[in-house]
């Protein structure tokens, strides 16, 4: 919302601050300025001079020189505009001023255009006259300037005269950010009032009376309202024998200041009502409204409807209609209709100022597409005690400025109207809730601006209908806490029972794998919740995979964000693949992130989700390289069983045989593997890349930080190597576990030291080579307890069809 | 036999100082003490020698093996040191050479904000809980004082599963399922996704952080609430750093206000990073609106409570002078790496 501060001086004649200081109090106070613009600046020097006489340029066709009167002394001006004539008093910026502008309205230079005098074409220019473009405005907001030159100013403007403030450029438009609460505040009186209690001045509020003809409205006009749900008040008045001509200047400027383009007194009055009431007017042509009749109803589901702007809506049966005897003329607190449109040739006039549901309206406007400046204040849910007001002060203002005869009275049909409200006033108790020590009186103080009266009595305070916002009393502890000033409240540490500062076990987990990965060499990556229902395409799973079903966005910003991903890897491929892209070498990523897996659909209730350690990278290290960050992992989190990988692990996105499921203790944990070419393709990343996915609640189940003490050795090891020839196709895992199964208490450790194929082995074979170390905790081994272990590992062994090399 | 003691003497130390080897060392512990060596060789003299020499001449025997092996040890000590002394020169590196390093990874920068955020409140006595990120339309909306049609939906533009699960658009939900638990007092923040239909720029994404922060006890002050904040800015941006709260609205909270510090740039004097007001605004906050306690049970005669939140991403951006949202989410190593 924006407001020229003359405005609000209009109802707090005795403000007087600076922009900054007004900007700084009102924000403090809760009416926050999100900037304002001077209109005067860079407009140095500019006076009115009047035009004595003009002549042609003897060496330029297009120039003429004329002799400018302006007030203490003539100068001569050499100007090129077309419109100006001897007798015309136009804004002059004088030798060393300066303008905001050029004449062509492009953007405004940051410092302004200095003028200084100079000659064209060999004659001397003083000065130059100025269009009002190059007074920082345009013809938008100025109708009465010339398509083309010089603004010609009032004939009675003094000449000498500050032109400037003549123009009613002496002034400060602030932009607010009104709060949603406070739909009071829409209005230029909502923002005086609170001006006026901020400064601690008078508020001199317009008290509209229009006192009409003595005819009756009800002879004209009649309205019946279907829908009463949606309108809790409809306002109407009449006025006739219109006559249509330009607005006051006074009512101009402050339109334009606000952003509002002055057209014509009666379109102009119901803008200039609508920003000081905040009530949107509207303005029937009586003569096509059928019947003399308005009907507020709800449209039929598709009904069609041209509005003003020419374009046809399609409706619905929540949409509010507003309609004549015969037809829909307008969508209620929206835009009225192509077919009762005011035109030029106007007579009679039904003033309409209505309240309708601000949700239905807010909704309605949604889903037509159509949010116009009527829409934007109705949206708040207005008071339709406003109302009233609202359309005698459009009334009075139609008198005041001669625009036609208003009709004696007013149509309203209504229900009960708001009434001031009751809250229960404890000033200890806003002390206590705000940790402050302001007296009653001061509070009592604070309230008198704001119109809320105390009811000394009763222990309470009685709020306007129009503060919808107040309803208890932490709103009555907000308003003594923004008067009494925010800044000034203590601050202080809250007291009472100590709690214990800490971090959930989970997330105790997630930090001590953030580190590991961290250490490891893997930065942290973060992408996106959502993603493409084509992922899993480019994942190459399989139609039917459980993956595909998804958690999907009803309003999604695209379909590449409208599911929430059931799988990680997505994510970290992109962000390979950007990275590859990029010509980034050897990157090492790691997410931990959310999947979103559903346990029905359609959803009817939460989604599983489920927190993902995902790990990528390409260059340099292989399969066993990131096999590695993933026990160093498990270690960490004291998980030092024995982790096993199935080889099976079933994922058609990784290379068919460089995969493994990971499990610990019988419990799958996840997966690893390189990435399968073909997905490798579909992300474009020209190398082989790894990734590697723990289920991290899994993970939480077997994690601990606990950590027990065992002892270190005393007594020697003793080693035995064995190598042995196998068919290739078992793994040495088997060895691992045959080695871990039979090895009994006194199996320490077990390295595998050798590991060949080729030459000398018989093909299909392999050489595997083992280092085991065995340990007694409590005596030094003799040779017979580590052979009793050896004749079973090697028995199991021979059992698996694995030979020992001689 | 003096005279020959004291030619042998002369002779091995002369040989022990002018030797410049370990083995030469050796070589002249062998030709002296050895089994063989001379003084062995006069030892094997005493036989000439009558009994009551013997003991004498035994002792100068003796005496002369002390000096030549305190000599031998000497040397050997000093040629032993010489030795290392040359290895050492020799093993002489060029300490500019290129490191070997692990390659340690990094932390992203809405991580390094989190923890830093956390480490405070954590400090102060709260817990960090979490709260799911497809949340029901009533814990995001409805439990925080904001009924269907109330037009801080709107203001959020959230996405929506179906009519009463969404993605959360705020981690105020978790203020509510915190309260829920029962379990008073309350001092928690609750970090997280949050979700809003923005579309991505330079300043919005469609996915975000938020940490929520919630105190329920009793007897607690919106002073309490300006105290906390005030001692989290400046522990987060610095020990000079000013604070300024504005009356702002937030449906769940009563009184609300936003939260500025003063621009730790330029220190309040305005410059290009806070676009010139010297201000830059970081979190939203209120004391618990009563109909909120309510809803979870709460008296709130009896209870009161404060709540803020703060845009993790924000706070990153702002510490470490990112200029552009999406490059915390693309993931580019090179991006990363400068954290």
């Amino acid at each position: 919302m924006n407001t020229a501060l003359s405005w609000i001086k209009a109802y707090v004649p005795d403000l007087q601050v600076t922009a900054q200081e007004y900007t700084d109090a009102m924000t403090l106070s809760g009416t926050k300025v999100e900037g304002y613009e001077c209109l005067d600046k860079n407009l140095e020097k500019i006076v009115v001079g009047q035009i004595l006489s003009i002549e042609k340029h003897p060496d330029a066709d297009k120039l003429i020189v004329c002799q400018v009167d302006i007030g203490e002394k003539k100068i001569q001006i050499v100007t090129g505009a077309p419109n100006v004539k001897e007798g015309d008093k136009v804004p002059v910026v004088l030798d060393g001023g300066k303008v905001a502008g050029g004449h062509d309205g492009g953007p405004l230079p940051e410092n302004g255009i200095k003028i200084k005098k100079g000659k064209l074409r060999g004659i001397e220019s003083d000065g130059m006259m100025c269009s009002i473009e190059e007074l920082g405005s345009s013809r938008e907001m100025y109708p009465d300037a010339p398509e083309m030159g010089i603004y010609i100013m009032r004939e009675d403007a003094p000449v000498g005269a500050d032109a400037v403030e003549l123009l009613g450029l002496r002034d400060v438009v602030f932009e607010y950010e009104i709060t949603s609460n406070r739909v009071d505040c829409y209005s230029v009186l909502g923002i005086a009032r609170e001006a006026a209690a901020t400064f601690g001045k008078k508020f001199v509020p317009p008290m509209p009376e229009a006192k009409g003809n003595g005819e009756d409205v009800h002879d004209y006009a009649s309205v019946e309202v279907v829908d009463t749900d949606l309108c809790p008040r409809y306002c109407g008045r009449v006025v006739k024998n219109i006559k249509l001509g330009p607005s006051p200047e006074w009512m101009q400027r402050r339109l334009a200041a606000s952003g509002i383009r002055p057209i014509n007194n009666l379109v102009d009055i119901t803008n200039y009502v609508m920003e000081e009431y905040g009530q949107p007017m509207h303005a029937f042509d009586l003569d096509t409204v059928a019947g003399r009749k308005i009907i507020v109803k709800r449209a039929k589901d598709g009904d069609e409807f041209q509005t003003l702007d020419g374009q046809v809506r399609k409706l619905d049966k929540d949409v509010l209609m507003i309609n004549d005897a015969e037809k829909e003329i307008g969508i209620a607190g929206i835009m009225g209709g192509e077919n009762s449109k005011i035109t030029d040739q106007v007579k009679t006039v039904l003033f309409e100022a209505a309240c309708f549901d601000g949700t239905n309206n807010r909704l309605s406007a949604r889903r037509l597409g159509l949010r116009t400046d009527a829409s934007g204040k109705f949206e708040k849910g207005l008071d339709p005690n406003n109302a009233e007001a609202a359309v005698n002060r459009a009334c009075e203002l139609i008198e005041e400025l001669g625009c036609g005869e208003v009709v004696g009275g007013m149509i309203d049909v209504r229900g009960d109207l708001p009434v001031p409200k009751r809250i229960p006033f404890r000033p200890e108790k806003i002390n206590r809730f705000l940790g402050t020590d302001i007296s009653r009186e001061d509070m009592v103080s604070y309230f008198g601006p704001l119109e809320i009266e105390v009811d000394e009595a009763a222990g309470e305070v009685i709020v306007p209908a129009f503060r919808q916002d107040l309803v208890c009393e932490a709103d009555i502890a907000e308003e003594v806490a923004r008067f009494y000033g925010y800044d000034k409240i203590p601050t202080t540490l809250p007291t009472g029972e100590a709690t214990t500062g800490k971090l959930s076990f989970k997330l105790r987990v997630e930090e001590a794998v953030r580190e590991v990965a961290e250490f490891c060499g893997y930065s942290q990556g973060m992408s996106y919740s959502f993603e493409s229902p084509k992922v899993f395409d480019k994942l190459l799973l399989p139609v039917d995979s459980p993956l595909r079903n998804v958690v999907t966005i009803m309003n999604p910003l695209g379909e590449d964000y409208s599911i929430m991903r059931t799988i990680s890897l997505n994510g970290m491929l992109t962000s390979l693949a950007t990275n590859y892209n990029r010509r980034n070498k050897d990157v090492r990523l790691y997410e931990l992130g959310n999947i979103y897996l559903p346990k029905a659909l359609p959803l009817t209730e939460l989604p599983d989700e489920r927190m993902q350690l995902t790990l990528g990278f390409y260059g340099e290290g292989d399969f066993f390289t990131l096999k590695g960050v993933i026990e160093e992992i498990f270690d960490k989190l004291g998980m030092t069983k024995r982790i096993t990988y199935d080889p099976k692990a079933g994922k058609p996105f990784l290379h068919p045989g460089r995969q493994a499921e990971i499990s610990y203790r019988g419990t799958v944990m996840g997966y690893l593997g390189e990435v399968h070419p073909e997905v490798l393709d579909n992300y474009d990343i020209g190398e082989r890349a790894y990734v590697a996915v723990l289920d991290m609640p899994q993970v939480v189940k077997f994690a601990s930080f606990d950590r027990k003490y065992t002892g270190v050795a005393r007594f020697p090891a003793v080693t035995r190597d064995i190598s042995m020839v196998m068919d290739k196709k078992i793994m040495v895992g088997e060895v691992e576990s045959a080695i871990e199964t039979k090895g009994g208490k006194l199996l320490e450790s077990y390295h595998l030291f050798d590991l060949y194929e080729g030459a000398q082995i018989a093909e299909g074979c392999k050489s595997v080579a083992y280092s085991i170390t065995f340990r007694a905790k409590d005596r030094t081994l003799e040779d017979k307890d580590v052979n009793e272990v050896m004749e079973k590992i090697l028995a199991e062994l021979k059992e698996m069809g694995i030979e020992l090399r001689g | 036999m003096k005279e020959k003691l004291e030619q042998i003497r002369l002779a091995a130390l002369e040989r022990i100082a002018a030797s410049e080897a370990l083995e030469t060392l050796n070589e002249i512990r062998v030709a002296y003490l050895g089994k063989k060596g001379e003084l062995t060789g006069v030892l094997k003299g005493m036989r000439d020698v009558s009994a009551e020499e013997r003991p004498r001449v035994g002792q100068m025997v003796n005496d002369t093996r002390a000096v030549i092996e305190e000599k031998l040890e000497e040397r050997k000590a000093r040629l032993a040191k010489k030795v290392r002394e040359e290895k050492l020169k020799r093993e002489v590196i060029d300490v500019t050479l290129p490191a070997k390093k692990n390659h340690v990874g990094h932390k992203h920068p809405n991580m390094i904000a989190l923890e830093e955020v956390e480490r405070i409140f954590v400090g102060m006595g709260y817990e960090v809980v979490e709260g799911p990120e497809v949340e029901y339309d009533y814990y995001n909306f409805e439990a925080l004082n904001i009924p269907k049609g109330h037009p801080a939906r709107d203001e959020q533009d959230t996405f929506y599963i179906n009519d009463s699960i969404l993605l959360r658009s705020q981690t105020s939900p978790v203020q509510v399922r915190t309260m829920e638990k029962g379990k008073l007092p309350i001092r928690m923040i609750a970090p997280g996704r949050v979700f809003r239909s923005d579309e991505v720029d330079a300043t919005h994404s469609p996915s975000f952080h938020q940490i929520e922060g919630l105190v329920i006890d009793k007897n607690i002050t919106f002073a309490d609430l300006k105290g906390t904040l005030e001692e989290f800015a400046r522990e987060l941006f610095g020990e000079d750093t000013r604070v300024k709260f504005r009356p702002h609205h937030f449906p769940f909270t009563e009184p609300s206000a936003e939260v500025d510090v003063s621009c730790f740039k330029c220190h309040g004097k305005g410059c290009r990073f806070c676009k010139g007001s010297g201000w830059i605004e970081i979190l939203g906050c209120g004391m618990v609106h009563p109909n909120v306690l309510r809803m979870c049970d709460i008296d709130p005669e009896e209870y009161s409570g404060f709540a803020f939140g703060v845009g993790l991403e924000r706070i990153a951006l702002l510490k470490y002078e990112i200029d552009d949202m999406r490059l915390l989410y693309e993931n580019d190593i090179r991006f990363l790496k400068q954290f």
